[in-house]
């Protein structure tokens, strides 16, 4: 059991260095010239060599990325193309509000899934799981963007009772836990809640009918175990899934909020990543990517070994 | 070891463990209904080991999960009279059901590897129950387990209370399934074909396992199985079924020795141990009947041999052979 611990920490290395590899070369890969973004198209020549050497433009590719790396490594992702600020703090600063929405909307959409999912599985069949089901089709179908829109026209515009954009009052980037900030949160929260919960509903629907239909359930049954204990095993049997397909959602929010965090100008990586990607600037695009990787590395380790605890099945791997 | 219970000091004087008395079984769907048993009447005393023989849908694994109501309530009908150890069974609560099972009647599956729950240790799923029927800690919960794993002779009981499900060998969690079911010692045990899915040596210790635990714990038990040869080997008792009507009940020796019913007598005939090698097996012709639409008289007269326009036309009745052995067949009349 240790074993498969330490080798699983371990496949992290490898897979770091190949997403930091792929987030490099794609952004070089993709047309047009990162100087776009530093220096006005008519400067002079000399002025265009210095500002290269400065972000190390001039450099071979291979170099760029060693140094990229090297730097990285120690918590330095350069400077912004833009604007000139550090990378590091840009990215940092923007995570903290993704990582806030993404909880927020994970806890409303896990915990709706959770509770949809199991009541559809036990009535499987029932006019409620036909209900529940029809809400976790719509739930995946439904593009976020136009939920969102459609939220702010009716909450924010026609009944004015909630904020239509940003992360709180005023331009103040501290966040702080009063109802001043939080009724910024909650359309964005809901938003972005939709999909998650449609997924974890029809994940948690079908291995909760799946394992009832196991013969151990009516063996605990036979042995005189009351419902409530029966269900206590049957979330045991479900949580392995639950919880591998949650994390992957989980990280689908930490990353693919683009367009809800466009739509709310909610200052996450999301925006971050558009306005970059706008300005060409690739600095912050590298190491937004980079973090949201490795933010997505680190969730499946920390799922897998959550899975390996709870199914003792999985450690033989 | 306290497990060894006094035997039944004049069983012949006791009222039966086990009454069943015109037992019917439906089951529902939107579009059929299945007629799985169809009027079984059945007693069993205590310390008394029987036989339910039949091939797969003649209602017999049906007739022993009726004894602990472990049929879906929604899709099911039940009617006629269950009762055991004086408790109508068909009666109880939820609260009185949780109970009952697991501690006046237990059961053991067919396929014990599917009958653990995979993702807790097997030692935890035995303690759970005792604690539920007993009320006793944790600790001692699995102390009991140790003791039944013992009971059960599984070597180094110790580690094995610590292995998950998929970590034991089919025989091996067998034996762990009777502990789990002998956990509460139960004044009913219900087997329900526990060795069909094991190895034809394993089949063997298991059933003389049963058999020795029997003995010792005075228990009786109920043995579902379409095996003649573990039903000769295990019971005191047997009755075939058929379509989900008991055709012949009796004595071990008066069965195997002089089946009445035709169907019996069929079945006694297909064994490989009565065929002549390089023959092929007497195979009775035929399919079982369709359960949602049950031919009018009896329901074995179209495969039967000796079948007359007599059979077709009600439901044979009981016909006593000797003491206690009867088989309800038109033809023995005859």
């Amino acid at each position: 059991m240790p074993i498969y611990f330490l080798k699983r920490v371990l496949y992290v290395i490898p897979i770091t260095l190949a997403v930091s590899f792929f987030c490099f070369s794609l952004v070089h890969l993709s047309p047009g010239d990162p100087m776009d973004a530093v220096v006005s198209a008519d400067a002079p020549s000399e002025v265009v060599a210095m500002v290269q050497r400065a972000y190390g433009f001039d450099r071979p590719l291979p170099e760029q990325y060693g140094r990229w790396v090297l730097r990285a490594v120690q918590g330095d992702l350069g400077l912004s193309a833009a604007n000139g600020r550090a990378v590091t703090a840009e990215v940092f600063s923007a995570l903290k509000n993704t990582l806030l929405l993404a909880f927020a909307a994970s806890l409303i959409g896990f915990t709706l899934g959770c509770v949809f999912g199991t009541l559809a599985g036990y009535f499987q069949g029932s006019l409620l799981d036909r209900l529940v089901t029809g809400i976790a089709v719509g739930g995946v179908s439904v593009p976020h963007y136009w939920l969102g829109m459609l939220l702010v026209i009716v909450f924010s515009v026609e009944l004015n009772w909630l904020p239509s954009s940003g992360a709180g009052p005023g331009s103040s980037s501290d966040w702080a836990f009063e109802w001043a900030y939080l009724r910024h949160l909650i359309l964005p929260a809901v938003t972005l809640s939709v999909i998650p919960m449609g997924v974890v509903t029809r994940t948690v629907r079908a291995m909760v009918a799946d394992i009832l239909a196991h013969e151990f359930v009516e063996a605990l049954r036979a042995k005189g175990m009351a419902e409530r204990q029966v269900f206590r095993h049957v979330v045991k049997n479900v949580a392995p899934t639950a919880l591998a397909v949650m994390g992957l959602q989980l990280g689908y929010l930490l990353g693919g909020s683009i367009l809800v965090e466009t739509v709310f100008s909610w200052p996450g990586t999301g925006l971050l990543l558009n306005n970059a990607i706008f300005q060409r600037d690739l600095p912050i695009l590298q190491g937004t990517i980079l973090v949201l990787a490795l933010f997505f590395v680190m969730l499946n380790l920390i799922v897998d070994l959550a899975q390996a605890h709870l199914d003792p099945r999985i450690q033989r791997g | 070891m306290t497990l060894a219970a006094a035997k039944p000091a004049a069983a012949a004087t006791q009222a039966p463990l086990v009454e069943i008395a015109d037992l019917t079984v439906r089951f529902r769907t939107p579009t059929r209904q299945a007629h799985a048993v169809n009027g079984v009447d059945l007693s069993l005393q205590h310390g008394e080991v029987l036989t339910i023989l039949g091939e797969s849908g003649s209602g017999k694994s049906v007739t022993l999960r009726t004894l602990m109501r472990l049929l879906p309530e929604r899709r099911t009908e039940l009617s006629g009279r269950v009762s055991v150890d004086g408790e109508d069974v068909l009666a109880m609560s939820q609260r009185q059901l949780i109970r009952f099972r697991g501690r006046t009647a237990s059961m053991i599956f067919q396929e014990p590897m599917l009958a653990f729950d995979p993702v807790y240790r097997i030692g935890e799923q035995i303690a759970e129950t005792v604690c539920r029927h007993e009320g006793v800690s944790r600790r001692e919960g699995m102390a009991r387990a140790l003791e039944l794993f013992e009971l059960v002779r599984i070597p180094s009981p110790q580690r094995r209370l610590a292995n998950y499900p998929h970590e034991l060998s089919g025989g091996m969690s067998q034996r762990a399934m009777i502990a789990l079911a002998l956990s509460c010692r139960p004044k009913l045990l219900l087997a329900d074909e526990p060795t069909t899915a094991l190895d034809a040596t394993v089949q063997i210790q298991i059933l003389l396992l049963l058999r020795d635990l029997q003995r010792e714990l005075g228990m009786s038990v109920i043995f579902v199985t379409h095996d003649m040869g573990v039903a000769n080997e295990i019971s005191d008792r047997i009755a075939v079924m058929y379509a989900g009507r008991i055709v012949e009940s009796g004595r071990v020796e008066e069965i195997i020795g002089q089946p009445r019913h035709p169907y019996t007598q069929g079945l006694m005939a297909s064994r490989a141990s009565e065929a002549q090698r390089g023959q092929r097996l007497q195979a009775i012709p035929g399919a079982p009947p369709d359960l949602a639409d049950l031919p009018h008289g009896c329901a074995f007269a179209p495969r039967c041999p000796q079948a007359t326009d007599e059979c077709l036309t009600a439901v044979p009745v009981a016909r006593t052979l000797s003491g206690s052995h009867w088989a309800a067949c038109c033809r023995l009349d005859a």
